[in-house]
């Protein structure tokens, strides 16, 4: 009873609130996230020397650093350079690149994976190379991409988890201060978990639908 | 003469690293006809035809439609002519996320600029021309060889070449399905279609091609109206290579 009180009047508050900055956290990551992963990738499938050997730094230097270290960077390193971002806008960044870099190596493999053939027949037909991209490339890249793209949103919906670490309360912050004050880490961090698998399972239903909606015949999901 | 030929290729020159796999090919031809390359692969034949709409570019050569010189250098102007020459590639290229009927529509529309139930009404057309209305919502994956090579014709029909190239269409295909592709191109031909095709389709080319252009390493070996190179062909390099693929495919077409 005792519990079922506490959990009515101090948890789900805190968690309300905590969800709606993990919500405005993850949305525009995951928009721009996308958004930088899939021009990268372009740019390492297809670019020329000069431009893949930047987009290939940027993918290394991403993937390779820890997000928490990331994440201070922007937020404790830049103001040695007198760029002082607040809390939220330092965690939409750090995401958005760290999702971008993992995002580009799966749209990279699925742009890789499409038969040149088709590029060739595009030209042939008088298609411009831009056309080829729009009409050929994407359409295609994209169903090949989804899955693993996927994959990644969902890990973005994990490690938000991480901007409280730079003092930007999302969920994963409001449970670490109620439990520090009323010391029930217990319930409170298992509560948390509930929330977050419920909130990948959301995402995952989301995605499974998106995928249903653009299947083809020849890009579907072999049943064996 | 020369001004008659529709399309016309001069002094085509091609090396990959050191390896120069086209030597300076030239040839032209005139409305209406079937002009059939042969040899042995590796012979130059594929690249030959991808230089002439330069999918491939080549490192020297002039190309002519019409009577007048393409400035490839012109985007416009490149775009402008592979419209004009239509290809038809070994493994059919059909566009994998597309059926069978927006595999036509998309090129009327993106490159042609026609309005979308018009496309249609076209694809749908051209579809009806290669005995596939039937498939027209099918997927390339739901499609067999030969029904994806008579798609990707019906897609280079639609728009409106004025001369096709042919880059081995039966090749990929097996036995029992040459047959229903070689009726398609053997109707293009009887409705006048200017095709420059790489077979070794001994029966189809004897039948009806105009001439025979034989090729190997790189250059032309020897070239003639058909009759005349399968019989008594000049060199005995172009005798040896008939009589081998006779014997391999048969006099059946």
């Amino acid at each position: 009873m005792e519990t079922l009180l506490f959990f009515q009047q101090e948890v789900i508050p805190a968690f309300l609130k905590g969800l709606r900055v993990s919500i405005l956290l993850i949305l525009p990551s995951a928009v721009v996230g996308l958004m930088i992963g899939t021009v990268t990738g372009a740019l390492r499938a297809y670019g020329n020397r000069g431009v893949r050997l930047v987009a290939d730094a940027y993918a290394t230097l991403f993937r390779g650093i820890p997000l928490v270290v990331q994440l201070f960077m922007w937020y404790f390193g830049l103001p040695y350079f007198n760029v002082y971002l607040n809390p939220f806008a330092a965690s939409v960044i750090g995401f958005s690149l760290c999702s971008g870099a993992y995002h580009s190596e799966y749209v990279r493999g699925a742009f890789l994976s499409i038969k040149r053939g088709q590029l060739s027949a595009a030209l042939a037909l008088g298609f411009t190379r831009l056309q080829m991209v729009t009409a050929i490339l994407l359409p295609q890249g994209f169903r090949r991409a989804l899955p693993g793209c996927g994959n990644e949103l969902i890990y973005l919906v994990k490690y938000s988890s991480l901007a409280y670490m730079i003092t930007c309360i999302e969920l994963t912050g409001e449970a670490k201060v109620l439990a520090s004050m009323t010391f029930r880490y217990t319930e409170i961090f298992f509560a948390v978990g509930l929330v977050y698998l419920g909130l990948v399972t959301f995402a995952s239903w989301l995605l499974q639908l998106v995928e249903d909606r653009f299947t083809v015949p020849g890009f579907e999901h072999h049943e064996l | 003469m020369a001004d008659e030929s529709i399309l016309k290729v001069e002094n085509i020159r091609k090396a990959f690293g050191k390896r120069h796999v086209l030597k300076g090919v030239s040839l032209s031809i005139r409305k209406g006809e079937l002009k059939v390359l042969m040899g042995p692969s590796g012979a130059g034949k594929s690249t030959l035809l991808q230089c002439i709409n330069f999918l491939v570019t080549p490192d020297e050569g002039e190309v002519w439609l019409e009577g007048s010189r393409l400035n490839r250098a012109r985007k416009h102007d490149l775009y402008a002519y592979r419209q004009q020459v239509g290809m038809i590639f070994q493994d059919f290229n059909l566009f994998d996320h597309l059926c069978a009927l927006d595999n036509i529509e998309i090129g009327l529309v993106r490159v042609k600029g026609l309005h979308k139930d018009a496309a249609r009404e076209r694809a749908m057309g051209e579809l009806e021309r290669v005995g596939l209305s039937d498939h027209a919502h099918h997927y390339p994956a739901q499609l067999s060889g030969g029904q994806k090579q008579r798609v990707s014709i019906a897609r280079a029909l639609a728009m409106d070449p004025k001369v096709m190239l042919l880059d081995e269409p039966t090749s990929a295909l097996d036995p029992e399905l040459i047959g229903e592709v070689l009726a398609v191109i053997r109707n293009l031909v009887a409705n006048g279609m200017t095709m420059i095709m790489a077979t070794h389709q001994i029966g189809f080319s004897r039948a009806l091609a105009d001439e025979i252009i034989f090729m190997e390493d790189g250059q032309i070996v020897e070239q003639g109206p058909s009759v005349k190179m399968f019989s008594d062909a000049v060199s005995e390099r172009t005798r040896a290579f008939c009589a081998k693929i006779s014997e391999l495919y048969g006099e059946t077409f």
